[in-house]
């Protein structure tokens, strides 16, 4: 793993990924290397727990970059997301320089002098030594560049939204009194949402938009057999196609890779090395998580078992 | 290359992908990267840099399927094939177009002398220049320019015309005297270039044309008055309805936290400051209160206004989507609360289990108030907006505006929308010049439009 080694090909970042145990399929592949070729953010959208996350934190480790992460959340604010005046300090050195100041304001004959003399201070007490920086400056001040991570930018208000406008195009943010801060080395970006609410056209505009859905059956192999050493091939086979009949079904939520993998984890924790109709039924709560949808799901585990059962054996 | 390109993102917005300058200069910058060669590295990188969602993916996707269609031109396909196959992709403008200006010494030893070239290049069946002469008409006719339906017939006789048809006609004539059987064939020959051109024009249209047919169709639609739709048209009013439905929803659904700042608060600034000796670093200010929407909807679905009252189910159907506090009820000869219904179907089911429910009945506006009032007036309060929507056509029965009138008094805004024309009002058996008075509102609502205007504002004054 090579720091800020520029990424030669597709196949070199996907290769990359998988070294850290990520199995990006080809699209995302795709869209990690152009954001980094032509420098832009990426948006990623899809069902919860397909790896959106989790793709940011494979692409920091891979990079050896820090990751930077910024959870958004309603009624989240510049002040939080941006930097903050550290009021009280500043308060705290003027107490303590008021005999500083009577120093220098001491040899002024008129208040024009005092206030000329002053002025050359002014900007004392707007200076970076009193702005704690929030993720999102921290991001741009990083000097080695670092994987910034907006999560969940559906769950922000629309104004936040038009606050990342200017980082996102520019890779800068404007603080009033300090002036434009630029980033020294331009981070990698990210910007995850559920869709739970529709972005604004000029965010989507200045972002690659990329999609991860639900793998397809030889990928999700690959990705429990890469986080899940413990599985066997058969195992693996039969749980993968088990949960795409399931995906099948109408439920409120459907299971994702994530749930994937902790089903895995379980079953090999129970030591299963097969399906069978009764592990399955001990262990549907895993992967789905409102009882009416195991109410929906538990007559069908049987027909389900048998299938992927087969599939396992012959597919 | 950059010419294909330019003409894909044509394609693209025709495919209702809304590709912005900027967007394309990023897909070029991006396809410069990644390069030409794998088809399938291009498709990703355009579906990554030009789509913004899921939808807009699929459609690219298809689009540039579509586009990209191209095999390897079969040396033995038949000459329209090879034609297609060529032309379709419209973009081999490297061989000299055989178009405008047939070149006339063309090949005079091997078919009969005298014959412009297109003549001579059907009957020798020269397919590999049929193609590009087919493409060179394309370019010439600039066939990517095409965007309605209705203009197919333009760009087919201007692609003939750039294929050189004048010329070939002449020599059709003097062939049927001088040698039948050859004209015959030449015929025949035409023929098939006719389909071939009359194909890549529907193709190109399929390829550019969608977005503006269809923003035509929606205009025409949104302006169609509501009850004198036709069958077929009934199922594209539901779908912009539909759409004009989800766009109120991503307006108005999440209720944006403006920050009203009012007046100083005073009190609470003294306060918050405390900890720093009472010196004002963060001040706190009175927020104005803002109310939370209640709406009463009585919605008339008696057989006069029928189809109408489907669209205005559909519409309330969005409005539960939008405010929290929506009921719901609808009338033809009495009333009953759908709200239950709207609030937990999927809006075709409740539709027809509303109809089936109070549907298609004669209208009694007076028995259908006097219902409402009699069980649901207390839901009425100071806050409520209520929305009447029908044509307050009562069959000549007491129209009972008293009961609009306490309605009135009891609520914040009544509102009446009318699918009726103005002209109507107060003709036959029409009281809605009775129910004004009581309205604070009263607008026409006979085609989509209007009632995106109308729902719009009533949900606005609320935000």
């Amino acid at each position: 793993m090579t720091a800020n080694l520029p990424m030669q090909s597709i196949e070199a970042v996907t290769a990359g990924l998988a070294s850290v145990g990520y199995i990006a399929s080809r699209q995302i592949a795709t869209a990690v290397y152009l954001a980094e070729k032509i420098e832009k953010p990426i948006l990623v959208e899809g069902p919860a727990g397909v790896g959106k996350t989790e793709l940011a934190k494979a692409l920091a480790s891979w990079r050896g970059l820090q990751m930077i992460r910024m959870q958004c959340y309603e009624g989240l604010d510049e002040a939080k997301a941006l930097y903050e005046w550290k009021y009280a300090k500043q308060l705290l050195y003027t107490q303590i320089l008021k005999d500083k100041l009577g120093e220098v304001l001491g040899g002024a004959q008129t208040l024009t002098d005092a206030l000329g003399r002053l002025h050359d201070f002014g900007d004392v007490f707007f200076s970076k030594e009193f702005v704690e920086p929030r993720p999102l400056l921290k991001a741009l001040e990083q000097p080695q560049g670092c994987v910034l991570l907006v999560d969940e930018i559906d769950k922000s208000d629309a104004e936040f939204e038009s606050l990342l406008l200017e980082i996102l195009s520019d890779y800068q943010v404007t603080i009033p009194e300090l002036g434009t801060i630029s980033a020294t080395v331009k981070p990698l970006v990210l910007l995850t949402s559920n869709g739970e609410r529709d972005l604004s056209d000029a965010l989507k505009r200045r972002c690659l938009h990329l999609h991860i859905g639900f793998p397809e059956q030889k990928l999700e192999e690959r990705i429990v057999e890469s986080r899940v050493p413990g599985a066997g091939e058969t195992l693996r086979k039969q749980m993968v196609g088990f949960i795409n009949q399931i995906r099948a079904l109408d439920l409120k939520k459907l299971p994702s890779v994530s749930e994937t993998i902790d089903w895995a984890r379980v079953l090999v924790l129970l030591q299963a090395s097969e399906l069978d109709h009764q592990t399955v039924k001990d262990t549907l709560n895993v992967l789905l998580k409102y009882e009416a949808d195991i109410e929906t799901a538990l007559p069908q585990v049987a027909g389900f078992v048998a299938k992927s059962g087969r599939e396992g054996v012959f597919g | 290359m950059r010419e294909e390109l330019h003409r894909f993102f044509r394609a693209a917005r025709g495919a209702g992908v809304r590709v912005s300058p900027a967007e394309s200069i990023d897909a070029m910058r991006a396809v410069s990267e990644v390069g030409f060669a794998d088809r399938g590295l291009l498709r990703d990188t355009l579906l990554v840099t030009l789509a913004k969602t899921q939808d807009e993916k699929q459609a690219l996707a298809q689009c540039f399927d579509l586009f990209f269609s191209r095999p390897e031109p079969k040396s033995n396909a038949d000459a329209a094939d090879a034609a297609d196959q060529q032309a379709d992709s419209g973009s081999s403008p490297s061989q000299p177009s055989g178009s405008g200006a047939p070149g006339q010494g063309g090949g005079e030893g091997s078919a009969p002398p005298e014959l412009g070239e297109l003549a001579q290049m059907l009957l020798a069946q020269d397919r590999s220049a049929v193609a590009a002469a087919l493409a060179g008409a394309a370019n010439e006719a600039s066939l990517s320019n095409i965007r309605f339906f209705t203009q197919r017939g333009l760009f087919q006789s201007r692609m003939m015309e750039a294929l050189g048809i004048g010329r070939l006609r002449d020599d059709l004539d003097r062939l049927k005297a001088d040698d039948p059987a050859q004209a015959e064939r030449l015929a025949a020959a035409l023929d098939g270039l006719r389909d071939s051109v009359r194909e890549m024009v529907a193709q190109a249209l399929l390829l550019y044309g969608r977005e503006e047919a269809e923003n035509l169709r929606h205009e025409v639609l949104r302006n169609a008055p509501m009850m004198r739709l036709e069958r077929r048209q009934v199922e594209q009013m539901k779908e912009l309805i539909r759409a004009i439905a989800r766009r109120l929803r991503e307006r108005y659904s999440k209720p944006r936290k403006r920050q009203r700042r009012g007046h100083l608060d005073v009190r609470r600034t003294i306060r918050r400051n405390a900890a720093w000796g009472n010196i004002p670093f963060l001040t706190a200010w009175k927020r104005r209160h803002r109310d939370r929407p209640q709406i009463v909807a009585l919605c008339d679905v008696s057989g006069s206004v029928a189809q109408v009252s489907d669209f205005f189910l559909l519409l309330i159907h969005s409005l539960h989507e939008v405010v929290d506090d929506v009921r719901s009820f609808a009338f033809s000869g009495h009333l009953i609360e759908v709200s239950d219904i709207l609030a937990k179907q999927e809006p075709e089911a409740a539709m027809r289990e509303i109809m089936s429910k109070v549907g298609f009945g004669s209208s009694d506006y007076g028995a259908s108030f006097a219902d409402f009032e009699k069980r649901w007036l207390r839901s009425v309060t100071p806050k409520t907006t209520v929305i009447v929507l029908g044509d307050a056509r009562s069959n000549n029965l007491d129209p009972r505006t008293d009961i609009l009138r306490t309605i009135s008094e009891r609520a914040k805004r009544v509102v009446w929308l009318n699918p009726e024309g103005r002209m109507g009002w107060g003709w036959g058996d029409s009281e809605m010049f009775r129910y004004a008075p009581f309205c604070n509102l009263v607008r026409q609502c006979s085609n989509a439009k209007q009632l995106e205007r109308a729902v719009s504002d009533i949900v606005a004054a609320y935000q």
